[in-house]
C-alpha cells in the first residue's frame, strides 16, 4: 500500500516540474518520502553473505549506497511509467492528441545535471572505497622480502593492502602461492613448504597471495571476503586480504575453465591463531619456523 | 518546396524478381523483403536459442549436473549466447527493422546498395546453420561466447574453428549492413529533408552503424589470430608459446562492449518511434535525444576494459574505465526521462506495442542501475562472472532489446502484412513475458551476490530454490512464445484489414499502402519534415508536404 502511495506521489512530484500548477509542498513531501523509503530499503534489506574480511565491510558500505540510490531511481521511474499509463491513458470517447510539448530546456538541463552529479558522487565515493581496499597501492610492494622474484616479474592487477598496520599485529604477513589448474586450487606456503588443497589462514592476519595458473584462466573468489582475482597463465597476479571472522568459506572458480568448472571449489578455513599455528606446525616441513 | 523523386522505370531488374510469397525465399533486392527475411530468420534462431536456454534452466533446477554431460552443457551455453547475440538480436534490431524502415524514413525507394544488402542477409542462414550443425559433427565450441584463450585453444578444435568462421561471416554481414545504412542515411535522403528532421531511428542506426564499422573489424582480426593459434599453433594468445591472454580480452571487448550498444541503440531508436505515435505527443527533446545517441556512441567505444577489472589491469586503467562507464548512464538517463516526458500528458492508447515499450523502460532502468553499480571497480570485483552479471546482462538485452523487438512487431505488423494483430492475445503475451522475464532474472541478482558463479552446471545446494524460481520464470518465457506465434500466424491470414495507417502515425512509412508497393510509393516519395508533429495545428497548414502520397 505504501509503495503505491509513493508511486502516485512521485507522479505528482514530477508533474509539478512539468506542470507548475501543482504545489511545491507535495514536491518536498514526496521527495522526502521517496528518499526515506529508499534509505529504509537500503538499510534493512540484506542481500549479501556474511562479512569475513577487512575488505568486506568497506564493500558493503558501497553496496548500501548503490542500493539506496538504485531503489530510489528504480521505483521513481517505475512510478512515473505506471502513473503515466494510468493517468494519461486515452479515455473512452476521447479524441485528439496530447499536448504538443516538444522540449523544455530547463527541465532537460535538470535531468542531465542531476544524473551527472549522482554519477560523479558515486564515482568519487567508489574511488574512495577502492582506495580504502588498497586498490591503488602498487602491487607486490609489501611482499618483496618474501618474493624476490616479484620485483623482476611484472605483477598484474589485484587488490593490494593499503594499510601498513595491516602487516599484522605481530608484524607478520602470511605469504601463500596459489596455483590454479583444471580443476583445483593448490596452496603453497613457502615458509613451511606446505602444499595444501585447502587454504588455512589465521584470523586478523594479513595474507598475501601470489597466484598463477597452470593451464587456462581461473578466478579466485571468496564471496564472504568480497574479493575476486583472475588467475592467469603466464602472468602472476597478487591478492591481499585480512580475514576477520572464524569459519569455513567457499573458494569458487569464477572464470569458465572447462567441463568441471562448476566443480572447481575449495575451502578457506579462517581459524584462531592458535589453531592455525597447530595446523601449520603439523604440516610444515621445517618445524623451526615462526608463523 | 517539394522536390519529387520519380519512380524508377518498371523495366528494371526488380520487376524480374519473383512475386508473392515466393519472393521471401529468393535473393530479393527489395529492402522490405530483406527486412522481413531478417526478421523471420532471426525469430527462428530465437526459438532455437530459447530452446537451448530452456535446456540450461532445466539443468539448473538441481544443484548437481544430471540433465546433460558437463561438456555438452558448456556447448549449449556457448551456442545459446552466440545465437542470441549474433543471429537474433543484432540481425533483427539492425537488419530487420533497419532495412524495412530506413529507406522509408529517408524518403528513398531502396537501400543505397541493394545487392550488398541481399548478400548481407544471405550470409546469415548458412552461418547460423553451420554453427548449429557443429554440435552434431564433433561437438560445438565450449568456451563461452567470449571464447577466451587459452580455454578456446585447448578445447576440441573443430567446434571452435566452426564457431570462429560463423562469427566471422556474421560479422561480415553486419559490416555490410552498417556501410549500407551509413550510405543510405547520409546520401539517399530525399532532397529537402535535413538530418535534424529525420526520425530518431535513423539517428540510432547511424550511430550503431558507425559502431559496427569501427569495432567489428577488430573482432574479425582477433578471431583470425585466435584461429591461427588453434590451427597453426602460433603464439598470439597462447601463453605456452609466449602469447598474452589479456591482449585477446582487450581486443575482444573492444568489439563486444560496443556490441551491447549495437543491440540497444537501435532499440532506443525504435522506442522513440513507437512512444510518440501511441501517446499522441511529439517526441520530447529531439535534439537532446540526438546528442545523447552521439555521446553513447563515443563513450561506448572507450569503456571496454570494465569487463576486465578482475583479470589483471593496472589501477589507473580501472579508474579511467570506471568513470567512462558510469558516465554512459547520463546520456542514457536523458533518453529515459525524455521518453517518460513523451508519455506525460499524452492520450495514450494502452496497447500491446506501448506495453512492451513501457516494459522495456522499466526493465532497462533496472539493468542500467545494476550497470552503474557494475562500473564501480570494488563492486565489480565481487560480482564479476557471477549470476549478478547474467541478470544485469539479460535485463539489458532481453528486457531491453527483445522487449523492443516485440513492441516493434506489434507496432509495424499492420504495415508488414496489411492486417492487425489480436490485441487481447498480444496483452496476454506481454503479461506472460513480463512476469516470466522478471521471475527468471530478478532472483539471479541475489544468486550472484551470494556466491553463484555463472556458466556452471553444478552449484552449491543452498541456491537450489532460487534457481528453481528462475527456471519457473524461464518456463513462462518459453510458454509466452505460443500466444505470440499463434497471433502472428493466424492474423497474417485472418486478422482484420489494417488500412494504410491504423495508428494515424506521421512517419513516412505509414503514408503508403499496407503492405507497401515494390518501390515504396506509387508516386513521388512524401517529404516528411515533422515526423512527430502530433497535437499541433492541422497538419495541412503546418506541414503541407505531408499528404503528398495521396495526391498522386
Amino acid at each position: 500500500m505504501r509503495k503505491w502511495l509513493f508511486i502516485n506521489n512521485l507522479g505528482i512530484y514530477l508533474g509539478s516540474l512539468i506542470l507548475p500548477s501543482l504545489t511545491a509542498i507535495y514536491t518536498i513531501l514526496i521527495s522526502l518520502g521517496l528518499i526515506i523509503g529508499g534509505i529504509w530499503v537500503g538499510s534493512n534489506v540484506n542481500l549479501l553473505p556474511v562479512v569475513a574480511s577487512s575488505n568486506a565491510p568497506i564493500y558493503d558500505e558501497l553496496f548500501k549506497v548503490l542500493f539506496i540510490i538504485g531503489t530510489l531511481l528504480f521505483f521513481g521511474m517505475l512510478g512515473l511509467v505506471v502513473y503515466s499509463l494510468i493517468q494519461f491513458r486515452r479515455k473512452p470517447g476521447q479524441t485528439g492528441d496530447g499536448l504538443a510539448i516538444e522540449d523544455n530546456l530547463p527541465l532537460e538541463i535538470f535531468w542531465t545535471a542531476v544524473p551527472a552529479i549522482v554519477i560523479l558522487f558515486v564515482g568519487l565515493y567508489s574511488y574512495d572505497i577502492y582506495e580504502r581496499m588498497g586498490g591503488m597501492e602498487s602491487l607486490g610492494a609489501n611482499n618483496q622480502h618474501h618474493h624476490q622474484m616479484a620485483s623482476k616479474q611484472r605483477i598484474w592487477g589485484g587488490i593490494g593492502s593499503k594499510d601498513k598496520s595491516m602487516q599484522g599485529a605481530n608484524g607478520t604477513l602470511i605469504p601463500v602461492e596459489v596455483t590454479a589448474m583444471q580443476f583445483a586450487f593448490l596452496f603453497h606456503y613457502p615458509d613451511g613448504d606446505i602444499i595444501s588443497g585447502e587454504l588455512h589462514v589465521p584470523i586478523g592476519q594479513p595474507v598475501t597471495m601470489k597466484m598463477e595458473s597452470k593451464d587456462v584462466i581461473h578466478a579466485f573468489w571468496v564471496p564472504e571476503f568480497r574479493l575476486k582475482q583472475d588467475v592467469i597463465p603466464g602472468q602472476p597476479t597478487i591478492l591481499n586480504f585480512t580475514p576477520t571472522r572464524v569459519g569455513k568459506y567457499p573458494i569458487i572458480c569464477a572464470e569458465l575453465c572447462g567441463p568441471y568448472h562448476g566443480g572447481m571449489r575449495s575451502t578457506v578455513v579462517v581459524e584462531e591463531l592458535e589453531d592455525y599455528q597447530n595446523w601449520f606446525a603439523k604440516n610444515a616441513k621445517k618445524p623451526d619456523l615462526e608463523v | 518546396m517539394t522536390i519529387s523523386i520519380p519512380p524508377t522505370t518498371p523495366n528494371n531488374s526488380k520487376s524480374l524478381q519473383p512475386q508473392g510469397w515466393l519472393r521471401y525465399f529468393s535473393f530479393s533486392l527489395d529492402h522490405k523483403v530483406i527486412g522481413l527475411q531478417y526478421l523471420v530468420c532471426g525469430f527462428v534462431f530465437y526459438l532455437i536459442g530459447g530452446a537451448l536456454a530452456s535446456a540450461i534452466r532445466i539443468e539448473l533446477t538441481s544443484p548437481v549436473s544430471d540433465f546433460m554431460p558437463r561438456d555438452v552443457y558448456n556447448q549449449i551455453l556457448t551456442l545459446h549466447g552466440t545465437i542470441m547475440i549474433f543471429l537474433w538480436i543484432v540481425p533483427v534490431v539492425n537488419g530487420a527493422f533497419g532495412n524495412y524502415l530506413i529507406p522509408f524514413f529517408v524518403g528513398a525507394r531502396d537501400m543505397a546498395f541493394p545487392r550488398l544488402n541481399a548478400v548481407a542477409f544471405w550470409l546469415i542462414p548458412p552461418a547460423g546453420l553451420m554453427l548449429i550443425t557443429s554440435y552434431f559433427i564433433n561437438g560445438a565450441a565450449q568456451s563461452g561466447w567470449t571464447a577466451y584463450p587459452p580455454l578456446s585453444i585447448t578445447t576440441p578444435a573443430a567446434g571452435q574453428i566452426i564457431w570462429i568462421i560463423s562469427v566471422l561471416l556474421l560479422g561480415g554481414s553486419s559490416i555490410f549492413g552498417g556501410i549500407n545504412f551509413i550510405a543510405t542515411i547520409l546520401k539517399l535522403r530525399r532532397p529537402g529533408l535535413k538530418l535534424m528532421q529525420l526520425p530518431m531511428y535513423c539517428w540510432a542506426m547511424l550511430g550503431t552503424s558507425f559502431l559496427v564499422v569501427l569495432s567489428t573489424p577488430v573482432l574479425a582480426g582477433t578471431l583470425i589470430l585466435l584461429s591461427f593459434d588453434i590451427v597453426a599453433h602460433t603464439g598470439f594468445f597462447n601463453p605456452v608459446l609466449g602469447g598474452n591472454v589479456i591482449v585477446y580480452q582487450h581486443l575482444f571487448w573492444f568489439y563486444s562492449h560496443p556490441a551491447v550498444y549495437i543491440m540497444v541503440l537501435p532499440a532506443f531508436g525504435l522506442v522513440s518511434e513507437i512512444l510518440p505515435v501511441h501517446s499522441r505527443k511529439p517526441l520530447f527533446g529531439y535534439n537532446t535525444m540526438v546528442y545523447s545517441i552521439m555521446a553513447i556512441v563515443f563513450l561506448g567505444l572507450i569503456v571496454w576494459a570494465h569487463h576486465m577489472f578482475t583479470s589483471g589491469t593496472p589501477p589507473w586503467m580501472r579508474l579511467f574505465f570506471t568513470i567512462a562507464t558510469a558516465f554512459i548512464a547520463v546520456p542514457t538517463g536523458i533518453k529515459f526521462f525524455n521518453w517518460v516526458a513523451t508519455l506525460w500528458g499524452g492520450r495514450i492508447s494502452v496497447n500491446t506495442a506501448i506495453l512492451f515499450s513501457c516494459g522495456f523502460i522499466v526493465n532497462f532502468v533496472l539493468g542500467g542501475i545494476t550497470g552503474v553499480a557494475l562500473a564501480q571497480v570494488p563492486f565489480d570485483i565481487h560480482v564479476h562472472d557471477t549470476y549478478f552479471v547474467v541478470a544485469h546482462f539479460h535485463y539489458i538485452v532481453y528486457g531491453g532489446s527483445v522487449f523492443v523487438i516485440f513492441s516493434s512487431i506489434y507496432h509495424w505488423y499492420p504495415k508488414f502484412t496489411g492486417r492487425m494483430l489480436n490485441e487481447n492475445i498480444g496483452r496476454l503475451h506481454f503479461i506472460i513475458t513480463f512476469i516470466g522475464f522478471n521471475l527468471c532474472f530478478a532472483p539471479q541478482h541475489w544468486l550472484g551476490l551470494n556466491g553463484m558463479p555463472r556458466r556452471v552446471a553444478e552449484y552449491d545446494p543452498q541456491f537450489a530454490f532460487v534457481n528453481q524460481l528462475s527456471s519457473a520464470g524461464a518456463l513462462l518465457m518459453a510458454v509466452s512464445t505460443i500466444p505470440f506465434l499463434w497471433n502472428i500466424i493466424y492474423s497474417a491470414f485472418k486478422g482484420p484489414i489494417a488500412g494504410d495507417n491504423p495508428w494515424q502515425a506521421l512517419t513516412p512509412e505509414w503514408l503508403t499502402s499496407s503492405p507497401p508497393p515494390v518501390e515504396n510509393w506509387p508516386g513521388e516519395a512524401p517529404l516528411v519534415t515533422k515526423p512527430y508533429g502530433y497535437g499541433q495545428k492541422p497538419q495541412k497548414e503546418k506541414n503541407p508536404s505531408i499528404g503528398n502520397a495521396k495526391e498522386t
